[in-house]
């Protein structure tokens, strides 16, 4: 057993650390999510100098050879910064799933631009009728002489305005939520008949519904084996789940701190409020619900770094269904505790809040994680 | 950064697995809990004789004192596998409690005395710690020690005693110096022979009929002054000083594994409606919360030992240990005594006494008793409201 990070591991956290203490001002940000693309393109090229874009990929895809721990550790200090840079979506989905599936000639093709920062994706996997199941596509894909073609509605695909290229989960053969019979395909921006309508979330990222309408692909498209998708969206999906559950440990720190320090400063009836045993126990419970997410976290890292399979897929269910309750609980209380002040929007602490209940939300809430945990 | 034992811990724990099959045998085993057993049972004392021998009654005392020296891994290990074989625990106010007080502050003669016995587990010791009018605030204890000569001559009565009316000695906090200006001075810790004129001892029976706990009175008890620990007035610092050796194990993580594989089964043998009960969303969905909470907890037992092996103090998050392993075991054993159903309702002393054998499943005698009294594990050793205090100064600067 070994709770320890190596070298590496530790310059990397240092490095993001960094970034987010120094060039990551939570006013910039408000500055960034108002205006067109939603983030920082000079960002996203610091994370591209830095080598962040390349940390999960293999040395021989011009990537840094890193894993989940890797992506946990940047995130966890991206939740800290609250950073809207599309990370996720297109690193660890996009980039995971080209990782996990792609042949050759579409790692050559694709990896090598989303490391040096000039390429960006996003996963449609999500449709209106399908909550939480990854499976539950109606989105058709129709073989043809050259390759398929596209037909379907795939809703809140997360950084799909910026997207370069779209990864679309759709049917090639099977009932509507069947396992078997799902293809993954890669989607560029261009593509005719791919329409998009978007628009911002609360938690100030950017999505687009997508309606593929005739869209026509090459079969070259095709992104790992015909009819296998799930496998691949299902260890893609539990890897942006880990990355997304590190983000909200990093914002629950954020905020179970902010506010011990705002109690301490805030005097009422004479008193800091923090001298008050009733909001100081409450206090202790954001503090303990944010250390036992953290326990979950490290335990998701190492079960997804020691491989994919049933041990990885439970440990990620249980630590997406602490991170959901206990931020949810973190979240609130912070506003809670800072009072009306929790609620403007000029302070930080509502931004957390909000980031915390999408979170809550993305690849499955409490309910579907608690469910799949007892089914494992 | 991995999950993973490595090669010399999985040979200790064979060697720990094959050291309980061979002393601790299956047939000897009950699932039945016991907080503390008594030695007076043959196979108990047989085993705790095999564990003397070996080396590994008080695994975690220091080495020149008959400890084992076991890296925090190597006693995660040990933990895990005795609750897994429901092993007779040694009782802690002796091991756990008093010892390190007694290797830390004891005079020489002390020792000599004392931890030998303890070690081999031929003594019993309670505390005397909390009284009718100080609990949480222990500090506020009016239990009077007045010097005489070479005696102390002490009066006053201790409550909530554990395990008094079996105990050969107790340790005990008294007031020496009733003028100090703080409360926590003036206190001092005195060894007392339970022997000794002017010691009563009365049963309080706890929840479920159970004689556990004792009030204690103590009338012109005379204790020689040999038998304080350290200096006179200085109490409180020794009676901390004990609370932070009470690390590893504290959140019973094993314990609480054994306890949740046996709800499972209870559950998996239980019908409801046509199925089964364990199929039963809503309380299918309870046993995977607390199972949740578990798993973070232990991971966050394993963080504590992890910065304590590399030598470091534990972290900020060894503080929820005790909160969350007791409300965890409180709630499985809440969620035990449900899956029994009407069976979880008879008297429990009421299933033993008859002949004609138990009234219901034989283990939801003990699964009550369990219920009732870990109702205390949040309440003793500091209530949980009081650990938050803690937290809310020690960690949160509050």
């Amino acid at each position: 057993m070994d709770f320890s990070f190596s070298d590496e591991q530790s310059l990397l956290k240092d490095s993001v650390e960094r970034f987010i203490q120094n060039d990551y001002a939570f006013d910039a940000r408000q500055k960034l999510v108002k205006n067109e693309p939603g983030f920082s393109t000079d960002n996203w090229k610091t994370f591209a100098e830095l080598g962040w874009l390349g940390v999960p990929f293999a040395e021989a895809d011009g990537g840094f050879g890193g894993g989940p721990i890797e992506t946990m550790l940047i995130m966890e200090q991206f939740g800290r910064g609250l950073v809207v840079e599309p990370f996720v979506p297109t690193v660890v989905l996009v980039g995971g799933m080209l990782r996990i599936a792609g042949n050759r000639a579409q790692k050559e093709k694709y990896l090598a631009h989303i490391v040096d920062g000039t390429l960006q994706g996003a996963f449609a996997f999500a449709e209106p009728q399908g909550r939480f199941n990854l499976a539950d596509i109606t989105t058709t894909a129709t073989k043809t002489e050259s390759g398929y073609v596209l037909n379907g509605h795939k809703a809140v695909v997360i950084n799909g305005p910026s997207a370069d290229l779209l990864v679309v989960s759709a049917r090639t053969s099977g009932q509507q939520r069947a396992r078997s019979g799902i293809t993954l395909f890669i989607v560029e921006k261009s593509a005719t008949g791919l329409t998009r309508r978007d628009y911002p979330t609360v938690d100030a990222l950017r999505a687009s519904e997508v309606h593929l309408q005739n869209v026509t692909v090459p079969k070259s498209a095709v992104l790992g084996r015909v009819g296998k998708g799930l496998d691949v969206i299902e260890q893609a999906v539990d890897e942006a789940t880990l990355a997304i559950g590190a983000e909200a440990v990093g914002c629950m720190e954020v905020l179970y701190k902010a506010t011990v320090e705002y109690c301490k400063t805030r005097v009422q009836f004479g008193q800091p409020i923090g001298k008050f045993q009733v909001l100081q126990h409450r206090m202790v419970d954001m503090f303990m619900e944010y250390e036992q997410s953290k326990s979950l976290m490290f335990m998701a890292a190492m079960r997804l770094a020691e491989g994919y399979g049933p041990e990885a897929q439970k440990a990620v269910s249980a630590f997406k269904v602490q991170v959901g309750k206990s931020g949810r609980f973190v979240g609130q209380q912070a506003v809670q505790l800072h009072g009306g002040m929790g609620m403007t929007e000029e302070l930080s602490v509502g931004h957390y809040f909000k980031r915390l209940t999408m979170i809550d939300t993305m690849f499955g809430n409490v309910d579907h994680h608690l469910k799949r945990f007892g089914a494992l | 950064m991995d999950l993973k034992l490595r090669e010399a811990d999985l040979e200790f724990q064979a060697e720990v697995r094959a050291f309980i099959d061979r002393h601790w045998p299956t047939h000897v085993r009950s699932d039945a809990y016991e907080f503390e057993a008594s030695t007076a049972t043959p196979a108990v004392r047989q085993w705790f004789d095999a564990l003397v021998a070996r080396g590994w009654s008080v695994p975690s005392w220091p080495i020149e004192v008959g400890g084992t020296g076991w890296t925090p891994t190597q006693h995660y290990i040990w933990d895990r596998e005795t609750a897994r074989a429901n092993c007779p625990q040694m009782s802690p106010f002796g091991a756990r409690m008093l010892a390190p007080v007694l290797y830390t502050w004891g005079t020489k003669e002390q020792q000599a005395r004392h931890l030998a016995p303890i070690r081999e587990a031929r003594v019993q010791w309670c505390q005397g710690y909390s009284e009718p009018g100080a609990g949480s605030d222990l500090a506020a204890l009016s239990t009077r020690a007045v010097r005489d000569g070479d005696h102390y001559v002490v009066n006053g009565s201790k409550t909530w005693t554990s395990v008094a009316h079996r105990a050969d000695w107790m340790f005990c906090l008294v007031r020496t110096d009733p003028r100090a200006t703080k409360k926590q001075q003036g206190i001092s810790f005195l060894l007392i022979d339970m022997k000794t004129p002017g010691i009563e001892v009365h049963p309080i029976l706890i929840l479920g009929d159970q004689h556990h706990v004792n009030s204690v009175t103590l009338t012109n008890v005379r204790v020689p002054v040999a038998n304080r620990i350290g200096e006179e007035n200085e109490g409180w610092t020794y009676a901390k000083g004990l609370l932070t050796h009470e690390r590893t194990g504290i959140a019973g993580v094993a314990r609480s594994q054994v306890q949740i594989a046996q709800l499972k089964r209870i559950a998996a043998e239980t019908s409801l409606d046509s199925g089964r009960l364990i199929d039963e969303p809503s309380f299918k969905r309870k046993i995977d919360e607390v199972e949740i909470e578990l798993m973070a907890l232990e991971v966050t037992e394993l963080r504590t030992l992890a910065s304590v092996e590399q030598g470091g103090a534990p972290g900020p998050e060894s503080s929820i240990l005790k909160i969350r392993g007791t409300e965890i075991s409180q709630r499985i054993s809440d969620l035990t005594i449900e899956a029994y159903g009407y069976y979880g309702v008879p008297y429990p002393q009421q299933r033993l006494i008859d002949n004609e054998g138990p009234i219901g499943p034989e283990l939801a005698v003990a699964a009550l008793k369990e219920m009732l009294f870990g109702r205390a594990s949040s309440i003793f050793g500091g209530s949980n409201e009081i650990q938050k205090n803690i937290i809310s100064k020690a960690v949160l600067g509050l």
